[in-house]
């Protein structure tokens, strides 16, 4: 299978969206945030699909609509704490208004289905580049980031008496978030980013109690999801996304039951 | 040496003053009471020693410093704990975030921070607790890593905003002797705040009663006086003392008995 440009390719830009999305996804799911990079996803569809009706690459439009959200949700904070109805409406007409601007398109179910679901398999060496630069540069702010986001996720009180400020780091912190979704949604799509972010990190963190292992953790078992996920693609030619999303929540109760036999 | 000093210091939030031109100065090595009904101020007081709250008026300094954020003399446990976010991680690394937890970076300690870190929880005598994950930990258990966490970085000032909630008595007992012992092994001073003033009777050196926007600061036998305490609950105050436990009552009340109805 590897004598194929278009396999290579997508083992490559999995690799690097599944080494991005397990490390933030671990930092998601410690944070509480795990619905973040869900509604990141679906505000990001809409911003895609119109980036498409006005002549813009879909990717382009995915990356500012994200970007923009998740700065907003960091700058807001605390205050869309509890507003679980709000954020779901804007999620819902996030996907309607999707749907209504690949209405106006032409080539209309092939987007719709890449958007949605992912299309992993035909992914360009633009985006790839696109990708890879994504990739390096969300984990180096994450990487120069990581203390005081951890901090302010574990003791916001003594973070901020120490001096963190509380609004620039998530703020930050949801920036990455935003490229992170936008990244995956080339993989697994928008509807199914959940898999890809939050899996990974859900199980590394029932597996060991410890930090840095537990990232190390999120980071590799997102990339064996998804290369199986591809390399099982192609040998039954059912879709790359079903098979990330069954061995994400297969990885996901296996993790849950040795947790649970342990205690 | 003096460690606090407050300089006719005026707090308020929107124009209602929580301390209103109130001074006091503190030395090293003092195990303080701060005390005070529901709303005296007494977690305002902590987050205008930290510099999160700005005061109106006055000045505040800590070891000659002042209107400092994040001054590293100064170790805190805040009231509201936020539970629920990284329960599954082991208490040795949750303790270890707050080691320079302020600088940017990747959270690596060396092994010299690491050692500061298992010094802190030998402290609260929490080594073989820290391995567990927060999750499985009782609310004492947990208080004596949060106590490890305000130990770390040396502070020579350290405010305890409510150590003692929802711990049993034999387990507040527990907290308070650890702390005092923590306290007068490193030669620090303590501002620990609570909501009784019989468990702490043993172990403090000093009570900072708020009430009414003021304070009075001083030993047991100076402050818990029923004009000092009038003055401060605004209204008239009896002092009982019964084998050696201390009431404070109004009329037939024992006011911190009455504050635990408005806890729940
Ligand atoms: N951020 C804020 N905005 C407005 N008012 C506030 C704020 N924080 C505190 N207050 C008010 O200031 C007063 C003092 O509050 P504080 O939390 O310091 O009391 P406390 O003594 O710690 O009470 P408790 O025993 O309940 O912890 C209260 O009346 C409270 O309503
Ligand atoms: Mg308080």
């Amino acid at each position: 299978m590897f004598e194929y440009d278009f396999m290579q390719h997508a083992l490559i830009a999995g690799g690097i969206v599944a080494l991005l999305a397990g490390v933030v996804g671990y930092f998601l799911v410690l944070r509480g945030q795990t619905f973040a990079g869900h509604a990141l996803s679906h505000v990001g569809f809409a911003g895609a699909t119109g980036a498409v009706l006005i002549g813009l690459s879909p990717m382009g439009g995915l990356i500012a609509v994200t970007l923009a959200g998740g700065m907003a949700m960091g700058y807001f904070g605390d205050r869309l704490q509890g507003s679980d109805i709000a954020i779901g409406s804007v999620l819902s007409l996030s996907l309607g208004v999707g749907m209504l601007f690949l209405h106006f398109y032409t080539s209309y179910a092939t987007q719709a289905t890449a958007l949605l679901f992912g299309n992993v398999l035909g992914v360009g060496t633009d985006t790839l580049w696109w990708l890879g630069i994504m990739a390096l540069v969300s984990l180096v702010v994450l990487a120069c980031l990581a203390r005081p986001l951890l901090f302010i996720s574990l003791q916001p009180e003594l973070a901020e008496a120490k001096g963190v400020s509380l609004r620039l780091v998530s703020m930050l912190f949801l920036a990455i978030v935003a490229l992170a979704t936008a990244a995956s949604v080339q993989i697994v799509g928008v509807l199914l980013v959940f898999t890809l972010m939050v899996g990974p990190g859900a199980t590394a963190q029932k597996l060991t109690v410890r930090l840095g292992p537990g990232i190390l953790l999120a980071a590799l078992i997102a990339l064996a999801e998804t290369w199986l996920g591809i390399a099982l693609a192609y040998f039954t030619d059912w879709p790359t996304s079903f098979w990330i999303t069954a061995l994400s929540a297969t990885a996901y109760m296996l993790a849950s039951l040795q947790a649970s036999r342990n205690t | 040496m003096e460690v606090l000093r407050l300089d006719r210091v005026t707090v308020s939030f929107r124009g209602r003053r929580v301390l209103d031109d109130v001074s006091l100065t503190v030395d090293q090595n003092q195990f303080i009471g701060v005390l005070g009904p529901n709303g005296a101020g007494k977690t305002t007081l902590m987050r205008a020693i930290l510099g999160l709250i700005p005061p109106d008026a006055g000045k505040i300094s800590v070891l000659g410093q002042s209107g400092l954020r994040g001054n590293p003399d100064i170790g805190y446990m805040p009231q509201v704990r936020s539970a629920g976010t990284g329960q599954r991680l082991c208490g040795r690394d949750f303790v270890a975030i707050a080691h320079g937890g302020h600088r940017w970076g990747w959270p690596r300690l060396d092994k010299r921070q690491w050692q500061e870190i298992d010094r802190a929880l030998e402290l609260v005598d929490a080594r073989e607790l820290a391995r567990r994950p927060l999750m499985e930990l009782s609310g004492g258990q947990r208080q004596r890593l949060l106590l490890a966490q305000a130990l770390i970085g040396s502070p020579r000032l350290l405010l305890l905003d409510e150590p003692l909630i929802s711990l049993d008595p034999r387990h507040q007992h527990g907290v308070i002797e650890l702390v005092r012992q923590v306290s007068k092994q490193l030669g620090i001073t303590v501002l620990f705040s609570a909501h009784e003033l019989n468990p702490l009777l043993p172990a403090i050196d000093q009570v900072l009663y708020l009430g009414h926007g003021q304070l009075a600061l001083g030993t047991v036998d100076e402050v818990i006086q029923p004009e000092v305490l009038s003055r401060l609950y605004g209204a008239p105050i009896d002092v009982v003392r019964h084998n050696g436990r201390i009431f404070v009552m109004s009329g037939e009340v024992d006011v911190e008995k009455e504050e635990h109805y408005h806890d729940v």
